[in-house]
């Protein structure tokens, strides 16, 4: 049997032609770039590449930053700890604003600094599951607030954020904005002059690049204390020794990820909307987020009388791979903070599955799931006293 | 943290065989007909347990014969995650042939026990253990129905941690016996606490009525507040009448310095208490071995006034007579 991918949100296929071009920096072109001999300064030319296409890929200026490291929850820690160290710590702003709805390395980040007497806002999303320049303009406070954090795209629901007026907003009054654009790059257009964000991280292995490899784009002007402290990798930025193949494999990611946005729009809108009609067919299913305000490729349902959990188990039995929010999935137990934010039925919590597709997924996958999520929903639902 | 934790998503991969196998394939699945009670000589008893909107729910069908008690035939109906499927599964087929209140002393933990590979090892990891809680207590719920009463009566104590099912009294007398002063010391005494950790504080998995965190600190306030009305007995000392400090200088030598003396043979008594210029003269009188004992003007002398100054009142001056 032929395994179905849809958790696309969680992680993707790397892309065989990344693949192919990370190859020679394992056993041939294997030196350290910061070296003076030839085994460092031959892997620069592939850097150079590497580097523009990044910047090509986020529209950034060439007197703007982007920060090789590991991945986006480092990324995330950089800019929450580093404008804590750089303006709060020290200075006489003492707020960060966030949303209810980010990703636990921006909440757990956040919820840290609050033991070191960090005031932190958590603006709540609005019953379309967003925030608005409207609700942060009521918050937002110059005098008081250092840093405003809001995520591109909801890795839940797939509901993309306001982030030009958002980062408008915060530019007029003179506060710094960082956004988590992770589920955006490769889905939609993320282009940091059209939204003037001063901080963004993103990381490749959710656009079909390598695992362990992500960026942080850092405005010109916005100072930020190093979270890794050591060489003089990154210009003291990020120390520790490049990651020479990720760094190459992320940047044709980017690239790919940039050429392949049309047919994202086209290709996988479309099969995601075929697939989502098909779940709206069955009886007492119910889609989280307008479909036009979502990113491409995420569905995040709920099936009445079917429990998430119980769900993605007979899914994976036949062999189709999803997520849930249920609270029952997690090891943690803890209720889904973006279904609580959202505040939409409350049984959602135990009934929500997402679906997230990629370039990679075909129109076969998705007949078969369809007919693998009828299967199951119709006997989950006998086994449940669902009257559906 | 240890080598055992650093792979995460294991969850579905610590699940018994036996969980896997009730969970895709339940045996006691589907409902009773009145029909169908009518047809075995057995009274159709149906009880609901929990919502759907809680993430849990059951509905328990028993067949029972109404001159023995005994349960002929038992199916249910779940809204839940795998484990849930799997607990009502077992939990139904142990219920087969058993008498009514033979089945009220099937706890969760048994029905988690029934469903392991090896004796020695879970069933399900420890934060799905709250999913088997439901099957106990639908059993509950059917129990009372049949017997028409009320289900609280049922109900032997307060029951704290229903994972590991640990009742209040268990969780205050093991804090205070061991004088435990965490959440965690409470879980590594008994388990509660252990499992989905609902009643570890508010804002878990399900609203509870106890906290783990509420109790211990109530306790270790009453443990405190105990310490502390001693302490301000002692700190009263010199507010005492005559009587009151010969009542206190008595028990203070009771239960610190005679034990010690009657070890080597020996023992003192109190001749006479004056109070002089802000001093207390205490006036002893050497019994047994003590009585001529060459320390007994020396070491013994300094012990026993330390004693009385230590936990009495600084201004004690012990006289031997």
């Amino acid at each position: 049997m032929d395994r179905i991918y849809l958790d696309n949100n969680a992680t993707t296929i790397v892309d065989p032609k990344v693949k192919d071009a990370m190859e020679p920096f394992w056993c041939q072109m294997y030196g350290n770039p910061n070296s003076l001999h030839v085994f460092g300064t031959e892997i620069h030319p592939y850097m150079r590449i590497a580097f523009n296409r990044l910047y090509a890929g986020i529209n950034a200026r060439e007197e703007d930053d982007i920060i090789l490291n590991s991945c986006a929850t480092e990324g995330n820690n950089t800019v929450i700890k580093g404008v804590y160290e750089e303006l709060i710590r020290t200075g006489t702003k003492k707020e960060i604003i966030t949303t209810q709805v980010e990703h636990p390395c921006i909440a757990n980040s956040c919820r840290f600094l609050e033991t070191l007497g960090v005031k932190v806002v958590y603006l709540p999303v609005n019953g379309d599951g967003i925030v608005t320049a409207e609700t942060l303009k009521e918050r937002i406070d110059p005098d008081r607030t250092a840093l405003v954090s809001v995520m591109w795209a909801n890795n839940e629901t797939g509901l993309v954020f306001p982030v030009r007026e958002l980062a408008l907003l915060c530019r007029e009054k003179g506060i710094l904005f960082h956004t988590d654009a992770v589920q955006a790059i490769g889905k939609v257009k993320v282009d940091v002059q059209e939204a003037p964000v001063d901080f963004l991280t993103f990381s490749a292995h959710k656009f079909h690049g390598p695992k362990g490899v992500g960026g942080l784009f850092v405005r010109k002007g916005c100072k930020i204390t190093p979270l890794l402290h050591g060489g003089e990798q990154m210009s003291g930025k990020r120390a520790g020794t490049i990651n020479v193949a990720g760094l190459v494999g992320m940047g044709l990611a980017i690239e790919l990820a940039v050429q392949n946005l049309d047919y994202e729009e086209t290709r996988v809108r479309t099969l995601r909307d075929r697939f989502e009609d098909a779940l709206l067919s069955i009886r007492g299913v119910q889609v989280i987020g307008k479909r036009s305000n979502r990113t491409p490729n995420t569905i995040l349902a709920s099936i009445k009388g079917v429990e998430g959990e119980a769900f993605i188990w007979d899914l994976n039995k036949n062999g189709v791979a999803a997520s849930t929010g249920s609270a029952c999935a997690s090891e943690s137990l803890e209720p889904n903070p973006t279904f609580t934010a959202m505040s939409v039925d409350s049984e959602l919590a135990h009934t929500g599955v997402r679906f997230s597709l990629s370039r990679f997924t075909t129109a076969e996958e998705i007949d078969r799931t369809i007919t693998v999520v009828n299967n199951s929903v119709e006997r989950l639902r006998a086994i449940s006293m669902s009257t559906i | 943290m240890a080598k055992n934790d650093l792979i995460g998503g294991t969850l579905w991969e610590q699940y018994s065989t036996k969980v896997n196998d009730r969970m895709t394939n339940p045996r006691y699945l589907g409902e009773i007909t009145e029909g169908e009670a009518k047809e075995m000589g057995a009274k159709l008893v149906i009880a609901d347990w929990g919502a759907e909107v809680c993430g849990d729910a059951i509905r328990l069908y028993w067949a029972v014969d109404p001159k023995s008690d005994t349960i002929l035939l038992a199916r249910y109906k779940t809204f839940g995650c795998g484990t849930a499927i799997a607990s009502s599964d077992v939990m139904a087929e142990m219920c087969i042939g058993k008498t009514v209140d033979e089945v009220l002393k099937i706890t969760n933990i048994d029905v988690e026990k029934a469903l392991r590979d090896d004796e020695n090892k879970s069933a399900i990891p420890p934060q799905k253990m709250h999913c088997s809680v439901m099957a106990y207590d639908v059993i509950k719920k059917a129990a009372s129905t049949y017997k028409g009463v009320d289900v609280s009566s049922l109900e032997e104590e307060d029951i704290v941690c229903e994972c590991a099912r640990v009742s209040l009294r268990t969780i205050r007398d093991v804090i205070r016996l061991n004088d435990l002063k965490s959440v965690e010391e409470i879980a590594n005494y008994t388990k509660a606490g252990a499992f989905c950790k609902s009643c570890v504080r508010p804002g878990g998995h399900e609203k509870r009525r106890y906290y783990l965190e509420d109790i211990l600190k109530e306790v270790r306030q009453e443990m405190e507040n105990k310490q502390m009305s001693r302490h301000v007995g002692v700190k009263k000392f010199g507010l005492m009448t005559l009587i009151q400090k010969h009542r206190a200088v008595e028990q203070t030598l009771n239960e610190k310095v005679r034990t010690v003396l009657l070890k080597e043979g020996g023992n003192l008594e109190v001749v006479d208490m004056k109070d002089t210029d802000g001093m207390l003269d205490v006036y002893i009188n050497y019994l047994g071995a003590c009585n001529g004992c060459p320390s007994s003007t020396t070491g013994t002398h300094m012990y026993v006034e330390g004693v009385l100054k230590r936990e009495l009142d600084k201004n004690i001056r012990v006289v031997i007579v």
